[in-house]
């Protein structure tokens, strides 16, 4: 009764991959169309050389790392204790990360300027560094659904339970053992929670555009709004760093650390 | 010599290149219960779900109540079957998952709900029809799943494994409950497990399996007591090996760790001096001075296993070494470890097995 | 209990403690025995957790919640959230529901197809991994790539466009633009399939094959196991999985943004408009605004919520 590859499998499979592909494929023929005369990539060198593209670029990808430095000090703490010591504030944990996924970006960022314009009580977008802090905890509640789901997962993953006894019966401190035990161990799992967090902030646009500050996504609707030809090199670029920050993942999921198995 | 009610006929099964059943051929009367017993891998689930109508035969045919099923697909042998998982349906209730077969069937809810009150006291779980699968136990789930397979009144059952995932109790009275309903149904059944207790407690007959290939089959009584290969012997119930010498091919003696031995047959072309295996079930050596019996040895108590009514012996004949049962008397008690005693084995009860 | 107050820390023993006083002590619970057995190193480690979640995800929430009720002098008034009756305001919430519903019914319907196509439609194994892989790659590119991606498809000189042109197809001709609804639909759908995908293919493998055999063995046709089983265990799923899109269109605006820009006017563009410049000319409006945004997304994802924890009952 094994049939090999039902015939109507392939055909919904073709038309599911000819929808995904076809819009690719479509953007980057665009992308190369600058020139009347024939395909080049003229369209990606004007991009590369804009200096807003740079100035833009590096600023997003600044805060992005500082969103995830900032993400990994509240998170692997929180979920270590909870996972260990405290697992009575499970829920409350677990219904916080649920937060960022249910009120949309534009209300929190509303709320934001609401809450700490000029003349509030933490003027912080009074500044433009204190703009961009705010910017960085946006993109830290943003991605922390994901950061929590990966250290979490992490975390379970390595048995924390045995190894903060072992190293406890050994001498270490609270602070040592997820320093020097813990930490070393969930790298990996941090590590994909990283370039999720990076994925997310390169390609936003609400939060940045409402805070009024020089990052990426801005920029992407500036260009979109003036340009016909480098959008489509952008669309592109963006794609290859989404899908690389995502290959990432996947490969360090080879490498994350297991515990030999339990028997009991 | 009735014509057999299920007929598996040189059945080879290749999975690509690898063969996992090489050329089986079985054959069970009406109403027979059959378990198909091996270690894993041995081929007996594959046969199994061949007979379902799961996989294919490579080559060969099977035969059912005279009809050839091999090219037929499973939802049309009229075949009931109850898995090891399981696999009652989450989202009805006990009533609806006994009743699914005849629904599908078509026929009407009146006749339904009859037939499904019928087979929920077979079961002995009346009342528990608007019960969910996650509201069961495993016992009281395979029950059910039971009475799903034979509500559509299936002109045959089989079982894969159905007990190996409950506790060891239910396990064995699941396994009578099974029996008697079979009994009382006369209906021909298929039963694969790797549990040799459960296999002769409650077969007609047993086919030993062993990677793809049929090693014996039998009724219980036969396969335990005259096992025709040394695979059989050795994974139905205990067994004893003992490696001794050819003194006189020609008188039958032996030596087993220097003591000499009389044995009630050799094989036909041994010579003296070649060595020989012989094998006994455990409760063919007594405790103590021969009573009747032909060959005695004597050696040292290495091990005691006190287990209640019963104690379990291992005796130190040198190289080799013998373990026996003897029953629990409370006037006297057991041997103590490195105690010099004798063991008395009649010469009938030796096995020659290759 | 008993055995609590043996290792419990000072906050337990107090709660012991005012149990055991008269009467005249109110019997309401301790809210501190919440925290009986937490020593203070522990706790110290989840408060820059709980900190910025009150920071930076409660209070901006509940503060523009509240402004909803305020009016422009800081009374409490409901005529805010009365003027989100008005024409323009209701044409908006339609449009959003509209496209939400139908980027999510579209997406959960191809969605599902695909993930039954791929994962029981015995397929090559690599296939399986590669669309998984690609789902969740995808279900992150929204936003304004996107929505350029699909400019560069169906827009006027796009390359689908022209192909279609040259067989003889002018979709624009026919009353097609993909700066509209439909347009702004089909947009959405590259991210909302593959989110359902991604959601579903967990529940699809959990329908057991042992179910399907069983059903084999019973005399069921595929087409009666799926409808008597496979569908009816999924269906929980789906409705769940459906609910999420909802919410997930309903609060997306970039992508719009940089596509139909304020053509299609869609509730978050609205705020964001409203936000940028005071377009409504009433502040406390915004805020009502958002707390209608807010009650449409939470309600959906707390039907998701409730409707997927059922479903795990089941298939214990």
């Amino acid at each position: 009764m094994k049939k090999r590859g039902q015939p109507w499998a392939w055909v919904i499979f073709a038309l599911g991959a000819a929808y995904f592909l076809i819009p690719l494929l479509a953007t980057f023929e665009f992308s190369l169309r600058i020139r009347r005369e024939g395909y080049t990539f003229d369209a990606y060198m004007n991009v590369f050389s804009d200096g807003r593209f740079q100035a833009t670029f590096t600023y997003s990808l600044v805060v992005g790392l500082a969103a995830i430095l900032v993400g990994v000090f509240i998170v692997v703490p929180a979920a270590y204790l909870v996972r260990l010591r405290l697992p009575a504030l499970r829920p409350i944990i677990e219904f916080v990360t649920l937060l960022p996924l249910i009120i949309p970006a534009i209300i929190l960022v509303f709320g934001y300027i609401k809450l700490y314009n000029s003349s509030s009580w933490l003027p912080l977008t009074g500044s433009a560094l204190g703009t961009d802090i705010l910017l960085t905890f946006g993109y830290v509640a943003l991605a922390l659904p994901y950061m929590y789901r990966a250290v979490d997962t992490g975390l379970r993953t390595i048995d924390v339970q045995t190894l903060t006894e072992a190293a406890n019966i050994l001498g270490a401190n609270q602070f040592t053992i997820i320093s020097r035990v813990i930490f070393p161990n969930i790298i990996v799992a941090v590590l994909s929670g990283a370039f999720l967090t990076l994925a997310i902030v390169m390609g936003e646009f609400t939060i940045a555009s409402l805070l009024n500050r020089p990052a990426f996504g801005p920029y992407l609707q500036n260009v979109g709004a003036n340009r016909a030809f480098e959008p489509a090199a952008l669309a592109i670029i963006s794609f290859v760093f989404t899908w690389g920050a995502m290959g990432m993942i996947q490969l360090l999921a080879r490498f994350a650390p297991k515990t030999a198995a339990r028997t009991d | 010599m009735a014509t057999p009610f299920l007929s598996i006929e040189n059945i080879v099964k290749k999975f690509g290149e690898n063969t996992v059943i090489h050329g089986v051929d079985l054959a069970f009367d009406k109403g027979e219960f059959i378990s198909l017993l091996g270690p894993s891998g041995c081929g007996k689930t594959t046969i199994l779900r061949m007979i379902a109508g799961f996989e294919r035969p490579t080559t060969g045919r099977i035969v059912v109540d005279g009809k050839d099923i091999t090219d037929l697909n499973p939802n049309q042998r009229q075949i009931g079957m109850v898995f090891q998982a399981y696999a009652l349906f989450p989202n009805m209730n006990v009533a609806d998952n006994v009743a699914f077969g005849l629904k599908v069937a078509g026929v009407g809810k009146e006749e339904r709900q009859a037939r499904v009150a019928e087979m929920l006291k077979l079961i002995g779980l009346s009342g528990f029809d608007k019960r969910f699968p996650f509201e069961l136990s495993g016992g009281q789930q395979q029950r059910v799943a039971l009475a799903r397979a034979l509500a559509p009144r299936p002109r045959m059952l089989l079982l894969d494994e159905p007990l190996s995932a409950l506790d060891a109790k239910i396990r064995v009275s699941l396994r009578q409950e099974i029996r008697a309903i079979q009994r009382d149904l006369g209906i021909t059944t298929v039963f694969v497990t790797h549990d040799q207790e459960e296999a002769l407690s409650i077969s007609d007959r047993i086919v030993v399996l062993n990677a793809g290939h049929v090693e014996q089959v039998g009724a219980p009584f036969e396969i335990y007591n005259r096992p025709q290969t040394k695979f059989v012997a050795q994974f139905v119930g205990t067994l004893n090996t003992i490696e001794a010498t050819v003194t006189d091919a020609a008188a039958r003696r032996v030596s087993i760790d220097g003591q000499s031995a009389v044995l009630a047959s050799l094989p036909p072309d041994i010579a003296t001096n070649s060595a020989i295996s012989l094998t006994l079930r455990p409760e063919a050596v007594t405790l103590g001075k021969p009573n009747g019996q032909d060959i005695e040895l004597e050696g040292t108590v290495s091990e005691v296993h006190f287990l209640g009514s019963v104690i379990r012996l291992r005796v130190d004949l040198g190289k080799n070494s013998v373990s026996l049962d003897t029953f629990n008397d409370k006037h006297t008690p057991p041997p103590a470890l490195n105690e010099r005693v004798k063991v008395a084995i009649n010469s009938d009860d030796i096995l020659l097995l290759n | 209990m008993s055995s609590n107050t043996d290792t419990a820390g000072p906050i337990a023993n107090k709660t012991a403690g005012s149990e055991k006083s008269g009467p005249a002590v109110a019997a309401s619970p301790n809210p501190l025995s919440f925290f009986a057995g937490m020593r203070l190193s522990e706790l110290l480690g989840v408060v820059p957790f709980l900190v910025f979640a009150v920071m930076f995800l409660i209070a901006p929430t509940l503060f523009l919640v509240g402004a909803a009720f305020l009016d422009d002098a800081g009374n409490f008034t409901l005529q805010n959230i009365l003027d989100l009756g008005s024409p323009q305001i209701v044409a908006s919430f339609w449009i959003s529901i509209r496209v939400s519903a139908a980027s999510a019914f579209l997406g959960a319907a191809i969605g599902l197809v695909i993930a039954l196509a791929v994962i029981r439609g015995r397929l090559p194994e690599g296939i399986r991994s590669a669309v998984l892989t690609f789902s969740g790659v995808a279900s992150n590119f929204a936003g304004i790539p996107l929505a350029f991606a699909f400019l560069a498809t169906l827009g006027r000189l796009g390359l689908m466009t022209v192909i279609l042109k040259l067989i003889g197809l002018d979709i624009y001709k026919a009353g097609f633009n993909i700066l509209s609804f439909w347009g702004l639909t089909i947009t959405y759908l590259y991210f909302q399939i593959p989110l359902m995908i991604l959601i579903i293919a967990p529940a699809i493998d959990g329908l057991k094959k042992e179910w399907s055999e069983a059903a084999a063995t019973l005399g069921a046709t595929p087409a009666q196991f799926w409808r008597y089983v496979g569908l009816p265990v999924l269906w929980p799923n789906l409705l769940g999985t459906l609910s999420l899109l909802f919410a997930n269109a309903f609060g997306a605006i970039a992508t719009a943004y940089a596509l139909t820009g304020s053509s299609l006017n869609i509730v978050p563009i609205l705020l964001y408009a409203q936000i940028r410049g005071d377009v409504l000319h009433n502040p406390g409006l915004g805020a009502a605004l958002a707390l209608g945004m807010i009650v449409v997304t939470a309600f959906a994802n707390v039907l998701y919520l409730i409707v997927r924890t059922r479903a795990e009952r089941w298939l214990k």
